[in-house]
């Protein structure tokens, strides 16, 4: 048995059931992330998870101990909220210590410990302010150290970053991670971050309506989505309706461009109708020589980014976009001029069938 | 522009004329028992009544006994409304206004025929219960202002997260509502607190028919004997109310200062 092992949970409110049939094993020390857009049920597994709600059926266990039904304060469970919940009436010390206290730690061992949470999430000299005199970011680290600090068997983290700003949250979010690789703390992160998800997990669990759609590495989720919602939620994706050729050479027809893929697709029959895509840095302007792909078309919008410039090439029904690096030498395609779009074979995703 | 602006400075004219004469005329009369010169021998002669004395004094002990009996009754149900039972809110709501629309002296006949001494429990039968009675009493007047408060203080914190994170670090409820709501709420039970003070101490109709030594019916007795005292006293009176909405006002900024 996996340390934490979910079967079967399902949760309903009233007539709306809003986590259907989930199962899933997560081993002790993993960081598994919850990714999918608001309302996919991936909060409410992590509030079943804490304890907050219950579950409608189906079983719950840590550590090989079931915990379905019990109460959030016998879980031994760490969790860390968006909104922080730091308790305004109390300093920091008195937070990252209120887990202790109410466990009837000596005053001793309790100062011990805070100080040693305080050094770990380096704020050694804030541990007499009170929340209101700390930055979103610094709230946040003390609401983890306040969590860490009952030493849990598990870490919860609800969306922990999405109330900061860009550069805070990359920060913390990697701090979060060497956190929890120095700790070797189980954790179950929730978030509808993609970019936040891809970076920091050993594994995501891609929800959607209640389901997971995918559970895999970061890599895997990116490169091999196995549904279109997958496909499309994660990262920025070309989607077209494509046609089988010849399913033996992987041949298919891209709004009447014939294309290969190296994906299998023996189990097609010609002229079948499949969902093929693109990641847009997977293709280059021009090429189409030696086994790449090309699609030739007119280019119809170019948008600086910043390190990239994404260029949208009009196919014949379609469009198709690209990312090139910026390079200030680089002579920008211009808009209204025909263009050809290249790509290798592996790059082309069979996403589903019709 | 101007005709406006003049509009409105007469108004407020208007407004603190009506208010301040009469407390004004009140001052000024309360300040004339010694013939010919204005002195302050109606508040001492006031002040020095052994029953004065009494009766404040025990409408002071009532209004603590209150706001404290009152303060561990609301604070739960209100919190435990805000956090599970929101859709109860309205019927709380409803409930808690009911003595402002009810009449004191038809709850004081209700109680009375409730608890009087041939009732199934009669509290009027001694001292104590008959007080015990009167606090409910004013638990009850003082409901439509302290829920209200307490409900202010619980809407301005997030009280379903500091919960939340209260009982993943081990809290249970007692703790909870101990440690995390109430000192987060402590401005608003002042307030509260003070406003249930103030009603408390000049209270009339209940301690009058329970037959209790209250404030009110002291003042109501002076105001019947005497000239100069009623109008000391209702200065006084004023004073502590007064005092009261300052104390408020004071506790709300402090708590407004503490968290910008």
């Amino acid at each position: 048995m996996s340390f934490i092992e979910i079967s079967h949970l399902k949760k309903s409110f009233g007539p709306n059931t809003v986590v259907h049939d989930f199962s899933l094993s997560i081993e002790k020390g993993e960081f598994v992330s919850f990714l999918g857009p608001s309302g996919c049920g991936k909060t409410t597994i992590l509030r079943m998870i804490a304890g907050f709600e219950n579950a409608t059926s189906g079983s719950l266990h840590v550590g090989g101990v079931e915990m379905t039904n019990l109460p959030p304060a016998k879980r031994n469970v760490g969790m860390v909220f968006q909104a922080y919940a730091l308790f305004p009436n109390l300093t920091v010390a008195g937070n990252i210590g209120f887990g202790l206290k109410i466990a009837g730690k000596e005053r001793g061992e309790i100062d011990a410990r805070v100080a040693e949470m305080l050094e770990l999430i380096k704020l050694p000299d804030l541990g007499d302010r009170y929340p209101y005199q700390l930055s979103g970011g610094q709230q946040q680290r003390v609401a983890l150290a306040r969590a860490l600090a009952i030493k849990p068997q598990v870490l919860l983290l609800d969306e922990p970053l999405s109330a900061l700003d860009a550069k805070i949250r990359v920060s913390l979010r990697e701090e979060i991670r060497s956190l929890q690789r120095e700790l070797g703390i189980t954790t179950v992160f929730v978030t509808h971050d993609q970019e936040e998800a891809l970076s920091i997990s050993d594994r995501i669990v891609v929800m959607n309506q209640g389901r997971a759609d995918q559970i895999g590495t970061p890599s895997e989720i990116y490169n091999n989505p196995a549904t279109r919602f997958v496909a499309s939620f994660v990262g920025t994706l070309n989607l077209f309706e494509a046609r089988v050729v010849d399913p033996a050479t992987g041949r298919v027809s891209i709004d009447g461009q014939p294309v290969l893929t190296a994906r299998d697709i023996s189990t097609y029959g010609i002229a079948d109708e499949a969902t093929v895509a693109l990641r847009p840095e997977a293709l280059s302007l021009g090429g189409g020589d030696g086994d790449r792909n090309a699609l030739t078309g007119t280019v119809e919008e170019v948008s600086f980014l910043g390190a990239v410039i994404r260029v949208r090439v009009r196919l014949r029904e379609a469009r198709v976009s690209l990312d090139i690096f910026n390079d200030p030498a680089l002579d920008l395609p211009k808009i209204g001029k025909p263009a050809t779009v290249s790509f290798k074979k592996d790059d082309l995703l069979i996403i589903d069938r019709h | 522009m101007k005709s406006n602006r003049l509009g409105h400075w007469l108004a407020i004219l208007i407004g603190t004329l009506y208010f301040v004469v009469p407390l004004a005329a009140t001052f000024e009369f309360s300040l004339r028992k010694l013939r010919g010169i204005y002195s302050f021998e109606a508040y001492r002669v006031v002040l020095a009544d052994p029953q004065f004395q009494s009766s404040f004094t025990f409408s002071v002990g009532l209004a603590v006994v209150t706001i404290v009996f009152g303060m561990a009754i609301i604070v739960p149900m209100a919190y435990f409304v805000e956090l599970r039972l929101r859709k109860l809110r309205p019927l709380v709501e409803f409930v808690t206004l009911l003595p402002l629309v009810v009449p004191a002296i038809v709850i004081v006949f209700g109680y009375l025929r409730l608890y009087n001494s041939s009732s199934f429990l009669p509290l009027t039968n001694s001292t104590l219960s008959t007080n015990f009675l009167l606090t409910c009493g004013y638990v009850t007047l003082a409901l439509p202002y302290m829920y209200r408060s307490v409900d202010t203080g619980l809407r301005a914190i997030d009280v379903r997260t500091l919960t939340e994170a209260a009982e993943s670090l081990g809290a249970s409820s007692a703790t909870i509502i101990w440690r995390i709501i109430l000192p987060n709420i402590r401005s608003a039970m002042l307030s509260g607190a003070f406003l249930t003070f103030a009603i408390v101490i000049g209270e009339f109709t209940f301690a009058s028919l329970l037959n209790r030594p209250a404030f009110g019916p002291y003042l109501q007795l002076i105001g019947a004997n005497r000239a100069y005292e009623p109008a000391a006293l209702a200065c006084m009176a004023f004073m502590i109310t007064w005092a009261c909405m300052g104390i408020i006002q004071v506790v709300s900024r402090n708590a407004v200062a503490a968290r910008p």
